[in-house]
């Protein structure tokens, strides 16, 4: 019992971190659970991924590093958007090579100076450790906003999701809401890259709703699912990386996406044993 | 429209309703009209128009133009060429009063809805943004679903329901809107025979109700003949009328490639893939 609470009783920072890591997950789970269900992992990856050059170059010149993200995500999402309109190809070819590009610059940057090497270990893996009130509050404040644009876009944002053309038919246009919707997940991305790192925002953000699309057969509840579980693994991730003197941003998504799998399997085996009453309607059915 | 005589069995017993030309202004009006992707026009020169309390019927093969008529109606493509106008204005501008079942729900296999949630959704474009929903909307939501004989799925996840009941499910989506026009492409598509019948009491309660509707279907016998109009399509329109007078053996072959008489008077047919020419 103790070896459960006084890491977090005994230390300040554990509770900040912990804190900070709780409004985290609640973001991620919000925006998780759309970037799942519109399938839009990849680009949640690449947004994760492509502020990177915006992060270093803000650092480099004295810019705190979150107004740095958030240019690296404009131009992303302005990226993406294009892309999605104009491509002919797949565009998971053209989103991959532009995250691949951005990223790379960001590294090239961050090579230029010495200094860096600690920052660059922080902009991937985050400082959750070290997270100030300021952050905090920032923290609180995006996570505020992300809920209320869920809230607000409840019913495009679902229609989208079911199938996009019902949304833009139903008057929901769909390019608006889809940037919205880009919007809410770069603001989440945006965020939480000083707690868990841009390289692991990815892993809270889908890992969590991941399990909570298994668990629910709502949307309302697999947010809540999602919520708890992140936090969850914030809390386990935090108190590992308290015990081992392990990175606690890795600690964390680890501990996530070992909860997704083991919901995956247990899943698997119960729904094997779930019948539908496929006799309610008459006749047999096609398919 | 050829009208060439033929030892081919014609349609049903002529179930078709009269057309009754109505003096009311048409819901859909199209002249001219020329539908296509991007630049690739599908089909060119469509003229027709739909009366309230109407219905039409467009038979094709897959790539005759059917979907496409159907997206251009609801103003999800573009037209490419003449006049198209949905209750006297241009198309995708009457939200509230359309209601659009599409062929495909690709995500219906991971999304975390119930029924339910899936019939109310038919209830948003009446509703926008942040309009409550009332108790009469969801009266509305439980009449669609029995409709269609789902009202005991209500709570079930869409995932878990068979194709057909998740067809049922579409459609009751499509009535809950209560809508002026219904445009339905291969509503019967995975329906059982229960579900088919369920599904044309259905529209002609919505024709009764006031509506008017536009099916792409491949169903000549029962679907089609329920239509006052029918418009046989193959990347051009190759008839267009009533059903007793196009549902005919050669205006078909030209459609589908292939007819063959059957028993009791009913004519069936083979379809076969349409190329793009």
């Amino acid at each position: 019992m103790e070896w459960l609470i006084t890491p977090f009783a005994a230390n300040g920072f554990m509770v900040q971190a912990l804190i900070a890591g709780m409004l985290v997950s609640i973001a991620c789970a919000i925006a998780g659970t759309f970037v799942i269900l519109r399938g839009l992992a990849f680009i949640g990856d690449a947004l994760g991924h492509g502020v990177l050059p915006g992060i270093a170059v803000a650092i480099l010149v004295g810019f705190p590093g979150i107004l740095g993200a958030a240019i690296g995500a404009v131009f992303m999402i302005g990226g993406i958007s294009l892309i999605t309109r104009k491509s002919r190809l797949s565009s998971d070819t053209a989103i991959g090579l532009l995250f691949v590009g951005m990223l790379s610059l960001g590294v090239m940057i961050v090579s230029r100076s010495n200094s860096f090497t600690g920052d660059l270990t922080s902009i991937l893996f985050g400082e959750i450790l070290g997270i100030g009130k300021g952050a905090v509050l920032i923290q609180l404040a995006a996570t505020v906003v992300i809920a209320i644009i869920a809230f607000i876009c409840s019913r495009p944002f679902l229609l989208l999701s079911f199938d996009p053309e019902q949304a833009q038919v139903a008057g929901f246009s769909f390019r608006l809401y889809h940037n919205v919707m880009l919007l809410m997940i770069a603001i989440t991305v945006i965020v939480s890259f000083q707690t868990v790192g841009t390289l692991l925002v990815f892993g809270l953000l889908i890992a969590p709703a991941g399990a909570g699309a298994l668990l629910s057969r709502r949307i309302g509840v697999m947010m809540a699912w999602a919520a708890g579980l992140g936090t969850l693994s914030t809390y386990l991730g935090l108190l590992i990386s308290y015990h081992f003197n392990l990175a606690a941003g890795a600690a964390i998504i680890l501990v996530a996406v070992i909860i997704f799998f083991i919901v995956f399997v247990i899943q698997n085996i119960r729904l094997r044993r779930i019948q539908i009453p496929g006799e309610v309607t008459h006749g047999h059915e096609k398919q | 429209m050829a009208t060439k005589n033929n030892n081919v069995i014609a349609a049903s017993d002529g179930t078709g309703q009269s057309a009754g030309e109505s003096e009311r202004t048409p819901l859909i009006q199209a002249n001219r009209l020329s539908i296509g992707y991007g630049h690739e026009v599908v089909v060119p020169d469509i003229n027709f128009q739909l009366a309230p309390q109407q219905a039409i019927a467009l038979i094709g093969t897959n790539g005759s133009g059917k979907s496409t008529l159907l997206k251009t109606i609801v103003g999800l493509q573009p037209m490419l060429g003449g006049q198209l106008t949905i209750f006297g204005t241009r198309p995708g501008t009457n939200h509230r009063r359309i209601a659009y079942l599409g062929q495909f729900h690709a995500s219906g296999f991971i999304l975390p809805l119930r029924a339910v949630d899936v019939v109310r959704m038919g209830r948003f474009p009446l509703h926008g943004l942040c309009q409550r929903m009332t108790g009469e909307d969801n009266e509305i939501i439980s009449l669609a679903m029995s409709t269609m004989g789902i009202e005991k799925l209500a709570e079930y996840p869409l995932r878990s329901l068979s194709g057909g009941q998740q067809q049922r499910t579409y459609l009751a989506q499509v009535l809950a809107h209560q809508a002026d026009l219904l445009v339905l492409d291969e509503p019967t598509s995975g329906l059982d025979a229960g579900g088919r019948d369920l599904y044309l009491q259905a529209i002609n309660d919505e024709l009764g109700r006031g509506a008017s509707v536009v099916i792409a279907t491949h169903d000549i016998q029962e679907e089609a003949a329920l239509c006052h109009q029918v418009m046989l399509l193959a990347r051009r329109v190759v008839a267009l009328g009533k059903p007793q007078d196009v549902l005919k053996a050669d205006a078909l072959l030209e459609t589908f490639g292939i007819v063959v008489t059957g028993e009791k008077k009913h004519l069936h047919v083979i379809e076969s893939r349409h190329g793009h020419d």
